[in-house]
């Protein structure tokens, strides 16, 4: 059997510790997905498969048990899925066409919770769209609010839904709902004064909590959606840290602009004798130093007047090394 | 005789209105419902005639056209008090007829439950009212069993069918503006009847009687774990009309101020606090039980009709699916099981 392992995992097939079996893996952009995309990996699964599918941490699908023979058959079966899903891809009936950037996952968000604060899979879509394919280490996820089920901080770039809360004081009664609701699911950045509320602007993460707990339509969304964009989270050997806020009150397109900024600046330091090519962009950044980081990821962003550009981060986490 | 009025000529009206009148129906605030994304269809004062949402109940009442969620009722200085102006233009309105039936409501707090109330009556004075009507009935509607699926009267009614608005006023203002669209060649000439849905979806009986022991029945209980006394069931109600007192004294200046009333509901802490830090039904249950009643039986007793219009926005609202139907269908099933014992 003659197989160039580098290619078959830039084609998204595992290497596995079984001789001769490989295992598919499929992308899903912010974790949502058709049941016929359902039904597509089950064909693929009972046809090439030992019928098993590993539902991955990263919202994917891992059809296992594949022999490394029919990674092109599979590849065929992929191509309704791919195309279903809206993944970039360079020539057709080739499978999914990176895998060094992983999969953008995202908690189910406004389509679903009530908490969320955006629609995540649309805005994961945004990013897959922008940013595959591509064979660089980069991880991202989706959180629709401050709850961050999605566990944003634990990735190279976390993105948490913000809302500014609006307030009309003459649709306010005083109820005490959004008090209450703040203080015991949030930061407490509410209280009354003269029977009306008053935001402490510098506490309140945005979470919106006080909007659905409002009974008089008093507390709104701002029009505008807002996000908090934490950088530099990762799990691993070395280092394993939570991500630190980097933007806060930022928008769409300057993430999608900080991110792609991001790919050019690992281009340029990445450590050339790293293995397969992937080195963590944190451990990058550790190297060359975060005001280096904040030069490049910032080259050419406009962002917006409310925005809170962080003047240093600091990390901390467990040293292993 | 009424018109069929398009888009067009919709807005020559309303810009005839407009010269009289603030206008006033239920439209569209996009994007700020409880949830992200989400509209909220209640009242406000519109610019155009298109903006009424005709498909779809609002979610709040009509009644804060009338009286302000938050409402100031005198400013006071050291020894000045001064009450604020009423509003300068007049209202039209435009509401489903549960809502005109809820007015009646309104007026026999504000206005026939002793003396009239002086905010309320002068508001109330410059408004006129358009009875929107019902082509079909909505979800939770059970305005037929209340026998409010008609008003007992109305001025003018308006239909919105195949896109085009019709208006019919018998008398006043809004019936000259007719004419002189008219006149003007604004609209067709037509004669629509007034619709109403004859029966709902939903249908409930109100208990002619009550057993005497029904606020101490067990089916109160199941509220004080399911309600979270948020209070929506009362601020999207047309007939709750509960206010609380708010004494503001200025923060730059706290030798002036002003005095509000603001909305209160009998579901939210606080309502029935007193002196000496007492306060009457603790729980949500008896809360539940208070207001359920008050709005099948205890208001009948001294007005001579129910509170409750059948509009079912409390049922629509609840964020714990608390049916107000399923409960009054509980309280007449207790009250006949308790008939029936008597009989025994």
């Amino acid at each position: 059997m003659d197989i160039n392992t580098k290619k078959a995992k830039k084609n998204a097939f595992r290497i596995s510790k079984e001789r001769g079996i490989t295992a598919s893996r499929v992308r899903v952009p912010g974790g949502k997905c058709t049941a016929d995309v359902l039904e597509q990996v089950a064909a693929i699964a009972k046809k090439y498969g030992n019928g098993s599918v590993h539902l991955t941490t990263r919202q994917g699908f891992e059809i296992e048990g594949i022999s490394l023979d029919n990674m092109a058959e599979v590849n065929q079966m992929l191509q309704p899925i791919i195309e279903e899903l809206g993944i970039n891809q360079a020539e057709k009936g080739t499978g999914y066409a990176s895998s060094g950037t992983r999969n953008v996952s995202a908690c189910i968000g406004n389509r679903v919770c009530p908490f969320g604060n955006y629609n995540t899979a649309a805005f994961a879509k945004r990013i897959e769209e922008a940013i595959f394919p591509n064979d660089l280490h980069f991880k991202i996820a989706l959180t629709g609010c401050a709850n961050d089920c999605i566990k944003a901080r634990m990735h190279d770039f976390g993105i948490i839904g913000m809302t500014v809360p609006q307030y009309d004081p003459n649709r306010c009664v005083s109820c005490g709902a959004c008090v209450k609701g703040c203080d015991q699911l949030s930061v407490n950045a509410l209280r009354k004064e003269n029977f009306k509320i008053v935001r402490n602007e510098e506490k309140c993460v945005g979470c919106g909590v006080c909007v659905t707990k409002c009974p008089t339509r008093a507390w709104t969304r701002s029009e505008k959606k807002y996000y908090r964009l934490t950088i530099m989270g990762r799990t691993g050997k070395k280092n394993p840290r939570l991500g630190e806020d980097f933007l806060i009150w930022t928008d769409e397109d300057t993430i999608i602009k900080v991110i792609l900024n991001t790919y050019r600046f690992v281009e340029k330091y990445i450590d050339p004798t790293a293995p397969g090519g992937k080195e963590h962009i944190g451990y990058i950044i550790d190297r060359v130093g975060f005001q280096e980081y904040k030069k490049w990821a910032l080259d050419g962003v406009e962002l917006l007047p409310e925005t809170i550009v962080k003047d240093n981060i600091y990390w901390s986490g467990i040293h292993y090394r | 005789m009424g018109r069929l009025l398009n888009e067009k000529a919709a807005d020559a009206l309303m810009e005839r209105l407009q010269e009289q009148y603030d206008v006033f129906a239920p439209r569209l605030f996009p994007g700020t419902g409880c949830y992200s994304d989400t509209d909220v269809v209640r009242y406000g004062q519109i610019s155009s005639l298109s903006e009424i949402v005709w498909d779809k109940k609002s979610e709040y009442s009509f009644k804060e056209t009338l009286l302000p969620i938050s409402d100031t009722v005198f400013y006071f200085t050291e020894d000045e008090v001064k009450v604020p102006d009423a509003p300068r233009k007049r209202r039209l309105i435009f509401l489903r007829s549960c809502e005109l039936c809820a007015l009646k409501r309104l007026d026999g707090i504000y206005l026939k439950n002793g003396f009239a109330d002086s905010y309320y009556e002068r508001i109330r004075e410059q408004a006129d009212f358009v009875w929107m009507c019902c082509e079909e009935s909505f979800a939770s509607c059970f305005c037929a069993s209340m026998g409010t699926n008609r008003p007992e009267q109305y001025e003018a009614f308006a239909r919105f069918t195949d896109g085009k608005l019709y208006l019919e006023a018998e008398k006043g203002l809004l019936k000259e503006l007719l004419e002189e669209c008219g006149q003007d060649g604004f609209g067709e000439e037509a004669s629509l009847n007034a619709v109403y849905p004859e029966e709902n979806q939903e249908k409930i009986e109100i208990p002619e009687s009550l057993p005497e022991d029904m606020a101490s029945h067990e089916l109160w209980k199941e509220y004080a774990g399911r309600c979270i006394g948020c209070g929506r069931c009362n601020f999207v109600c047309p007939t709750c009309t509960c206010f609380t007192m708010q004494d503001i004294f200025y923060k730059d200046n706290p030798k002036a101020g002003e005095r509000r009333r603001v909305w209160a509901s009998c579901q939210v802490d606080g309502y029935s606090d007193i002196a000496g830090g007492i306060s009457f039904r603790k729980n949500q249950g008896e809360r539940m039980r208070f207001k359920v009643l008050h709005k099948i039986s205890d208001f009948k007793k001294r007005f001579g009709y129910t509170m409750c219009v059948g509009c079912g926005r409390c049922e629509d609202v609840c964020p714990e699916y608390i049916s107000y139907l399923a409960c009054i269908r509980k309280v007449n099933q207790a009250a006949k099981e308790a008939r029936t014992n008597e009989q025994k």
